[in-house]
């Protein structure tokens, strides 16, 4: 085999291919051969290296990694000469280094503390030593050396600590009552489901930094009196699985879990167990269900899971985020913890900011930051100079909230009196282009979608209110439809069994609350202001601005489109499905709705 | 995974069978084990049938009604094959935000079918999930196992060409 000194790789992405990659390289190995390197470097396919889209045709030069981008047969031959007879790369063709910032986690915004994400990205998480070179159980080490049971619940019910999956229940309490029951064996278990869509702080917690939460379920174990844990994890965080159970297994090798853990004769272990696609199964009795092996159908409470659990013993439950708190608070005090947050809620809590924001991913403010600094401050505001329409928190069981909620500072209270909910940190942020009846219509597709049916009201009223979402959606609402919500939403709060029947009318309610004009515009007018319901708009395009570059044509995916190229294309609007597409794709604003 | 095999339950198929025995004997030993196998189970054979499902119960003592309930539960549990390939869009909160539905119009169009089918080929399946936690990159497409995030429906032939470009290499 020859011996390269060097080896060009050549993206033959399909894209790269439109816009003359082959040229490209066919023209990269004449150059090579005219400098009589062909023997000397290699030129390889690749199916893709940078964004095609913008960076293509473009090619990598290995051992020195260089990334040459939008390459044409004229500029190959100078990159050639440059790089491989005077060993100088040619700067103006090179890609910038690429930014390698995690898009979910970005550096921290002046308003931010981070206490719970701090170690993430910055440590090993399938490396045991990085979490105990930060101080990691030192709190466990602490606990068990020095502390009785009963001083650790003090602790937490001293440092506040209220329970981040969403009620906001205050977690010494809960350890209290668990210690309390005189049943045994006892359980610890982690609510990792985490299954409010637009949420993924659990998920990076899990991923980045898990030893802070078996440090953190350890602890609480240590409190209560469990010697077994689960954490429920949902099955569509594999990545999150896999970590935990190498933490698991390595914190078993440092005596961390397990038999007589650090010398105390204390005895814990920890299994992770895996959902199976039910959102349901995040409130706390269908997870226990789940764990044994069943259906993951909500049962009456009480008795809590504190007194009659898992297999029927006392178990204690906890999110993720809750349990990360805890080896923080052990180890660093009350003091500094309860210096940040608000007067009922203390330290702080993370968010994941979703939607029409400059910045989306996760942050981590103190409780009491208002919703217009998490939004503008630290979100950058909203994207593409539109407006703000609204915030929705909480999740399916949340609510929307509009402008004027803005000032208001983020807690369990606050958020509850506005008409929505804190819920685990899902805030997606929406502009002046989304429609708020058809935004409480997708939930109520989730809710009705996950309700799991056990009870009446739920199963049936949500998706009776579904129907009529989609009615007035459709533009076949009638006035009457208005008192109709509000009475299906009454009854189904009243009557259903869990927390998921309890809180689905919340999206309805809220929005019939704040967006009223929205609702009426659809009802009277047969008119959506956010051009958005399907029913109520037609797309156009406008001679004046078609350039009839075809583009839109070939998007259709209904073939609606007609016209040839350089001529003004047109709309069949009885073909058309309002998809949208061809406004998204057209790059002269040639689209309109109407 | 060939198309013949396929027709026959996994439960004639002697080497199926021995992942199945496997599964069962690996995990059918401890507290709510019912989950855990059926969970595997899903992730070895792909699907659960109707004779494994009785199978299960059988060899876990369970009777086949509490094991048909828990399979018909939980989505992530499917009785019958999917496609080689899994293509999902998400439409959980930020990926309907972000316009996952203008993304299903395309594919349905690029593939002729619906979400919930496969492809005549047995090729690719389409489904819809809820929120894969990569809201931050909406709208998101889960191909496999990978995330694809901010794809525009512009994009989307490609996603599908690579699966094709990948088979063609196999
Ligand atoms: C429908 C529904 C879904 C829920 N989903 C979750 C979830 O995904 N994660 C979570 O931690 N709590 C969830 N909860 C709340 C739990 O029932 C429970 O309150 C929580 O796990 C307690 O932990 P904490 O005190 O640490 O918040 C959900 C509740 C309901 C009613
Ligand atoms: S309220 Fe809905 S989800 Fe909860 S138990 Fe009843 S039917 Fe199931
Ligand atoms: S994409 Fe825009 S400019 Fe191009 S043909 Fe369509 S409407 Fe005309
Ligand atoms: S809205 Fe969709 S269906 Fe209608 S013309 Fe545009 S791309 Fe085609
Ligand atoms: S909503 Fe699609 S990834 Fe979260």
């Amino acid at each position: 085999m020859a011996y390269y000194r060097s080896t060009v790789l050549v993206s033959m992405d399909p894209a790269c291919i439109d816009k003359g990659a082959l040229a490209v390289k066919e023209q990269l190995i004449n150059e090579l051969a005219n400098l009589n390197l062909s023997e000397e470097v290699q030129v390889m396919d690749i199916p893709r290296i940078g964004d095609p889209e913008t960076e293509g045709p473009d090619i990598l030069v290995y051992p020195e990694g260089s990334h040459y981008i939008q390459l044409t047969t004229a500029t190959v031959g100078p990159i050639v000469i440059e790089h491989f007879i005077k060993g100088r790369e040619l700067q103006q063709y090179k890609a910038q280094m690429r930014d390698v910032t995690d898009e979910e986690l970005r550096e921290p915004k002046d308003k931010e503390i981070r206490v719970i994400l701090e170690n993430i990205g910055k440590i090993d998480p399938r490396n045991i030593e990085d979490y105990i070179a930060v101080d990691g159980y030192q709190a466990l080490a602490k606990v068990l050396g020095e502390m009785s049971p009963e001083e650790v619940i003090q602790t937490i019910l001293d440092s506040k600590l209220r329970g981040r999956g969403g009620a906001g229940f205050p977690t010494g309490l809960k350890w209290k009552f668990a210690r309390q029951s005189p049943d045994t064996p006892k359980y610890m278990v982690c609510n990792a489901d985490e299954g409010d869509p637009g949420a993924f702080m659990n998920r990076k917690v899990l991923e980045g930094d898990p030893h802070s939460v078996l440090e953190g379920m350890t602890i609480g174990a240590y409190a209560v009196g469990a010697n077994q844990g689960y954490v429920y994890c949902r099955a569509e965080y594999p990545i999150a699985v896999s970590t935990l159970n190498t933490a698991i297994e390595q914190a078993r090798e440092y005596g961390l879990l397990g038999k007589d853990i650090l010398g105390s004769g204390f005895d814990f272990d920890i299994e992770v167990r895996m959902g199976a696609g039910a959102f349901v199964c995040g409130e706390e009795t269908a997870l226990l269900a789940s764990i044994e092996g069943a259906r993951g159908e909500p049962r009456v409470r009480p008795p809590f899971p504190a007194s009659k659990g898992l297999w029927g013993k006392p178990t204690n439950i906890n999110n993720v985020e809750t349990y990360a708190n805890v080896p923080k608070i052990i180890h660093r005090g009350l003091e500094w913890y309860t210096s940040m947050g608000s007067e009922k809620s203390k330290g702080t809590k993370t968010f994941a900011l979703a939607g029409d924001l400059v910045h989306t991913g996760l942050i981590e403010v103190p409780f009491g930051t208002t919703l217009r600094e998490i939004i503008n401050d630290i979100g950058g505001g909203i994207k593409d100079g539109k407006a703000f329409k609204a915030v929705q928190t909480g999740g399916p069981m949340g609510g929307c909230l509009p402008e004027e909620f803005l000032d208001l500072p983020v807690d369990y209270e606050t958020l509850g009196a506005a008409g929505s909910i804190m819920g685990s940190g899902g805030m997606i942020v929406m502009d002046e282009e989304t429609c708020m009846v058809d935004i409480a219509r997708f939930f109520m597709e989730f809710t009705q979608d996950e309700s799991c049916g056990k009870c009446v009201p739920c199963r049936v009223g949500t998706r009776r209110l579904l129907e009529i979402l989609e009615r007035i959606c459709a533009g076949k609402g009638v006035p009457e439809d208005i008192p109709l919500l509000r009475q299906l939403c009454d009854e189904i709060i009243q009557d259903s069994l869990c927390g998921l029947g309890q809180g689905a009318p919340n999206p309805v309610i809220s929005t019939m609350k704040h967006f009223m004009d929205e609702y009426e515009a659809h009802i009277y007018e047969k008119r959506c202001p956010a051009k958005v319901c399907r029913s109520l708009i037609t797309f156009e395009i406008l001679a004046d601005n078609c350039t009839g570059c075809t583009v839109c044509a070939r998007n259709c995916p209904v073939n609606a489109i007609s016209g040839e190229r350089k001529q003004t294309h047109v709309i069949d609007t009885e073909l058309c499905i309002r998809c949208g597409i061809c406004k998204q794709v057209c790059n002269f604003d040639a689209v309109v709705i109407n | 995974m060939t198309s013949t095999p396929m027709q026959l339950d996994p439960l004639e198929n002697p080497k199926m069978r021995e992942v199945i025995d496997n599964t069962i004997s690996e995990f059918g030993d401890q507290n709510g084990a019912l989950m855990v196998v059926l969970n595997h189970l899903q992730e070895r054979v792909g699907f659960i049938t109707k004779p494994m499902q009785a199978y299960v119960a059988e060899k876990l003592g369970v009777p086949v009604s509490k094991v048909h309930g828990v399979v018909s539960f939980y989505s992530f549990f499917t009785t019958e094959p999917r496609g080689k390939h899994v293509v999902k869009f998400c439409i959980g909160t930020a990926c309907y935000v972000g316009g996952a539905s203008q993304l299903i119009d395309k594919a349905k169009q690029v593939l002729a079918i619906e979400p919930g089918q496969t492809t005549p080929d047995g090729l690719i399946t389409l489904e819809v999930c809820r929120c894969v936690g990569a809201c931050s990159q909406a709208p998101v497409v889960v191909v496999d196992e990978a995330n694809h995030g901010r794809v525009k429906p512009s994009q989307f032939g490609k996603v599908l060409t690579d699966i094709q470009k990948s088979e063609a290499a196999v």
